[in-house]
């Protein structure tokens, strides 16, 4: 019923649009309206074009006013960060230029040559030179930004094995994360899905025989030492999901039936991060708009609190439950970690018999 | 052999003309512009409105989330229940309006429409090469879109793994309830549309090589016909690639294969599937799925350098640069996929390569940005409808291609892939430039459809409020996207982190909603000016092509008489040393006049 009446409404809404329009259309006839642009059209849209060209910087403006702080720029939390932002903010500097630039000029001439009649244009068909100019002046930017890129890029996805990282496996499965620890030997045991046995509570399909796996420790919230380079092994047991850890600039998709890889450093600790005077900004405003939106929040037995925790998400579509597919990251000191990692259940202890 | 093809299509055309009935006129035409027609409603206006409705109500669940909705209630049914929108069919319209806006709308609403309007009419040509390839083009794309359509309807739900359709979780029905009988379906009308397609295409190349009238060199060809026909090509070589990677992933599901699959587990049992791989679906898709880009924004391109050099009453500037620009990008767009996948898992050294490929297209697509400003200078610019959606073409062009420089950089795609970033990235430089193509066209083309005139006060009102939630929607966006937030979301009310980008969504529905209802402005004065428009002139934006020499009234055949021949560039406007300011092709060389080398 409710269905039926919300389509009469929307009906007459739009059957009282089009009467609107209607009236605006006829309310046009008696000027001699052939329906081609004449002197008032061209004056009253070559204006509209500096209108427009004004409203392109507002919006710009107002989105590095009010939006600004939600890059986190400057805020990253690993070693390769800096090189990543401080290749995002040349790019920006050259984007942002050239579209100053080039949007003055469209809409500049849309504005400076509207038509008037009898007027006639300027018949200029080429020029070689000029076409040479906005050949050669990109290629040379390009050039430089190609080349900065790949170095940044080899620099972030080579990895050292001289650095001794810390070899993590990232398991993922619709729809949360797990991680798996290589242990002391810092060797993952080999793993299939093929040898998952819920039975012995044997979640990730870890070679029981495996010597190598006997130390290693699987856990549900991903605590990293400060400081220690960490080698991800991605996995994933049903479909494509991506890893995705947006203060440490770093994803990887997780493949199954291959292991994927990145690697890279935590700098600063969750503590640490805490007091950044960006973030607590940022958490500031954060719990006021919940406040704001508290009833709601309560309602959904959330925390209405809310205090900074990396994230690990998931960024690549995984099915119904994909919007809510993340796992906690802790960064702490090598001592801390050290406890907490003396806490947990080593693999050949977790079994089931 | 021009001379005889030329004759052929004349006679066929007299025998044709007294058994011409309602259903070989309207329904299985073979004539072109009624194509052309015909894709233009079913492809453009019907798929069209069906695709930005479902953008709407995504825009609404994300600005209201898990909020009641009467209108969820209305046309989601079982899928809202309580009118609040389940997640399942978040997915799936995301999916579907993905599909629909890139294939349905843009590739054969776009080229169907104006490749088959104005390749024959440009060229001088009779007909399409083929009239009933053409026509069976038109039905399997019909047939195509009724079957997408219809997915809505199966139990489970339509297809909702994304545009992508990425395996394992578009192969797999336990993995999600889209990827069933929907998902089914959603390969059955893309097969159907790949060959419509690849008919479509076939047709376009072999015209404009074959049907050039006397005199239409490939030097003198509207940049317009240049555009379509190297669409066609990049059609030819990309869409079959897509069909491979369709039926192999057809295998898949339905016959046990493992091209794509492998050591799956998945609602407590392990898969049969062996020794496949997702990442090669995404070379497969993705060789497709670039180029696709280019199928999408290329008829655009070369619909705004006809409609802007006609409107300047000027030259096109760098007509030769223009055409090497547009080959350019072609032969770069068939290498450059790999930019989709930095981080899917392939050797980083491909990520290389493939950085190095993608920011080449910078350079082709400055040019044509650079020589669209220069065609504006010292014009005599009439500000039409058309040319107004043609300039704000080449804003958003270059808004959202100059995004592509971080994007295509795989070093910084790490952080912003499938973010945000990207949504606002491909619908600026994509989505919105090729909508504005599609309406320049129709208002530059409509007195040549339908012998009459759209409204040009409803035209200005629907293009600068366009305009303006174009970039209302896309710009703010970015910047959602560099915080992290991951698209396809149906929801961050479990992310706190993202709580402060929850404002900006709002007002970014907000422009969403208002820049659809005005699309309601467009067709009414579409639907209307067919009947009640006024009366176009011959030739009304006084343009040279050769279309404007045929008359309007519907005739199989284009021109009653011999067919005009040709003696110069489409682009001869404002050439000193003629009275008006515009030369048509068809008017021969003055005595002494030198036709310019271009």
């Amino acid at each position: 019923m409710t269905a039926l009446l919300t389509i009469i409404i929307v009906l007459f809404v739009a059957v009282a649009m089009w009467q609107m329009v209607k009236i605006f259309d006829l309310s046009q006839v008696g000027a001699s309206n052939n329906q081609i642009a004449d002197d008032k059209d061209n004056r009253v849209n070559g204006y509209l074009m500096l209108g427009f060209l004004v409203f392109i910087y507002a919006i710009t403006i107002v989105s590095f006013m009010y939006l600004g702080d939600l890059p986190l720029v400057a805020n990253s939390a690993s070693d390769h960060g800096p090189e990543i932002d401080n290749l995002m903010v040349i790019s920006m500097v050259v984007i942002f230029l050239v579209q100053i630039v080039t949007q003055f000029l469209l809409h500049y001439f849309a504005f400076k040559y509207k038509g008037e009649k009898g007027r006639k244009a300027l018949f200029y068909a080429d020029n070689n030179t000029l076409e040479f100019i906005w050949t050669i002046i990109p290629v040379i930017v390009l050039a430089g930004l190609i080349i900065y890129g790949l170095f940044t890029w080899n620099d972030i996805m080579g990895i050292d094995e001289e650095e001794d990282p810390m070899v993590i496996e990232l398991y993922a499965q619709q729809f949360n994360w797990k991680a798996r620890y290589s242990g002391d030997d810092n060797v993952l045991g080999k793993a299939n899905v093929r040898l998952i046995d819920i039975d012995k509570a044997n979640i990730l399909g870890v070679d029981e025989n495996d010597p190598n796996a006997q130390d290693d420790v699987i856990v549900t919230e991903l605590h990293l030492p400060k400081g220690r380079p960490v080698l991800f092994k991605m996995r994933s047991q049903d479909v494509l999901h991506s890893a995705y850890m947006p203060h440490f600039r770093a994803q990887m998709n997780c493949v199954p039936g291959m292991v994927t890889q990145f690697a890279f450093t935590p700098t600063v600790t969750t503590e640490e991060m805490r007091l950044n005077p960006d973030i607590v900004e940022k958490v500031k405003n954060i719990n006021e708009l919940r406040q704001e939106r508290k009833a709601q929040i309560e309602e959904a037995g959330q925390d209405l609190l809310y205090e900074f925790d990396y994230l690990l998400l998931c960024n690549k579509i995984c099915g119904k439950s994909h919007y809510n597919m993340q796992m906690k990251i802790i960064v702490e000191t090598q001592e801390e970690f050290d406890a907490w990692m003396a806490e947990q259940t080593k693999f050949s202890n977790s079994l089931l018999k | 052999m021009s001379a005889t093809v030329e004759n052929h299509i004349h006679d066929d055309h007299d025998v044709h003309h007294h058994k011409e009935t309602f259903i070989t006129k309207y329904i299985f035409s073979q004539d072109h512009k009624m194509i052309a027609k015909q894709y233009l409603i079913t492809g453009v206006l019907v798929m069209g409105v069906i695709g930005i409705l479902m953008s709407l109500m995504i825009r609404m669940q994300i600005a209201w989330p898990e909020q009641p909705n009467v209108i969820f209630d209305t046309l989601l049914g079982k899928w809202a229940p309580d009118g609040v929108m389940d997640a399942d069919i978040y997915l799936a319209l995301v999916t579907i309006h993905g599909t629909l806006m890139v294939f349905f709308v843009l590739t054969a609403g776009l080229s169907g429409t104006f490749s088959n309007l104005l390749i024959p009419l440009q060229i001088g040509a009779r007909d399409m090469a083929s009239g009933f390839l053409n026509m069976v083009s038109y039905w399997l794309f019909f047939v195509s879109c009724v079957i997408m359509i219809a997915s809505f309807f199966v139990e489970a739900g339509p297809a909702a793994a994304g545009w992508t359709i990425y395996p394992p979780l578009s192969a797999l029905p336990l993995a999600q309830g889209g990827s069933g009988l929907g998902m089914t379906l959603w390969l059955v009308s893309m097969a159907i549309f790949i060959a419509s397609s690849l008919l479509g295409s076939l047709n376009y190349i072999v015209t404009v090589i074959n049907l050039r009238t006397k005199g239409m060199s490939m030097t003198r060809l509207p940049l317009t016909i240049w555009a379509f026909f190297v669409t066609a090509v990049i059609g030819v070589i990309s869409f079959p690639v897509l069909l491979s990677a369709a039926l192999l992933l057809i295998m898949d599901r339905s016959f046990g294969t493992s091209f794509f699959l492998s050591d799956i587990f998945i609602q407590g049992e392990v898969l049969h599937y062996q020794g496949g791989s997702p990442v090669l679906f995404e070379h497969l898709f993705w060789f497709l799925g670039h180029p696709e880009v280019y199928i999408v924004l290329l008829p655009a391109l070369g619909i705004t350098s006809e409609i802007i050099a006609t409107n300047s009453r000027k030259p096109i500037f760098g007509y030769r640069a223009m055409v090497a620009s547009i080959l350019a990008i072609a032969f770069l767009s068939t290498i450059v996929w790999g930019h989709h996948m930095f981080i899917s898992g392939m050797n980083p050294f491909l990520g290389s390569v493939f950085t190095f490929t993608t920011l080449l297209i910078a350079i082709p697509s400055a040019v044509k940005a650079f020589n669209y400003i220069t065609t504006l200078w010292k014009g005599n610019l009439q500000m039409n409808p058309a040319m107004l959606f043609s300039i704000g073409l080449v804003s958003t062009f270059i808004t959202g291609g100059l995004t592509g420089i971080i994007l295509g950089d795989s070093a910084l795609d790490i952080n912003v892939h499938d973010t945000y970033f990207v949504v606002a990235h491909f619908h600026l430089v994509m989505g919105i430039s090729a909508l504005y193509g599609v309406f320049a066209g129709i208002y530059h083309w409509f007195p040549r459809m339908y012998g009459r005139m759209m409204n040009k006060n409803l035209g200005y009102l629907h293009f600068w409020v366009t305009a303006i939630c174009a970039y209302g929607v896309f710009f703010p966006m970015h910047f959602i996207g560099m915080a992290g937030l991951p698209r396809r979301y149906y929801t961050n009310s479990n992310f706190p982190l993202f709580d402060d980008t929850t404002n900006t969504q709002m007002v970014i529905t907000m422009f969403a909603l208002v820049g659809g209802a005005v699309q309601l402005v467009f067709l009414y004065n579409f639907i209307s000016s067919i009947f009640y428009g006024k009366k176009s002139e011959q030739n009304p934006w006084r343009s040279n092509t050769l279309e404007w020499t045929a008359p309007v009234k519907h005739m199989h055949g284009n021109w009653p008489g011999a067919i005009p021949h040709v003696y110069r560039w489409s682009y001869d406007y404002s050439k000193p040393g003629h009275e008006e300011d515009f030369v048509p092709q068809n008017v021969p060389l003055k005595e002494g006049e030198e036709e310019l080398h271009h």
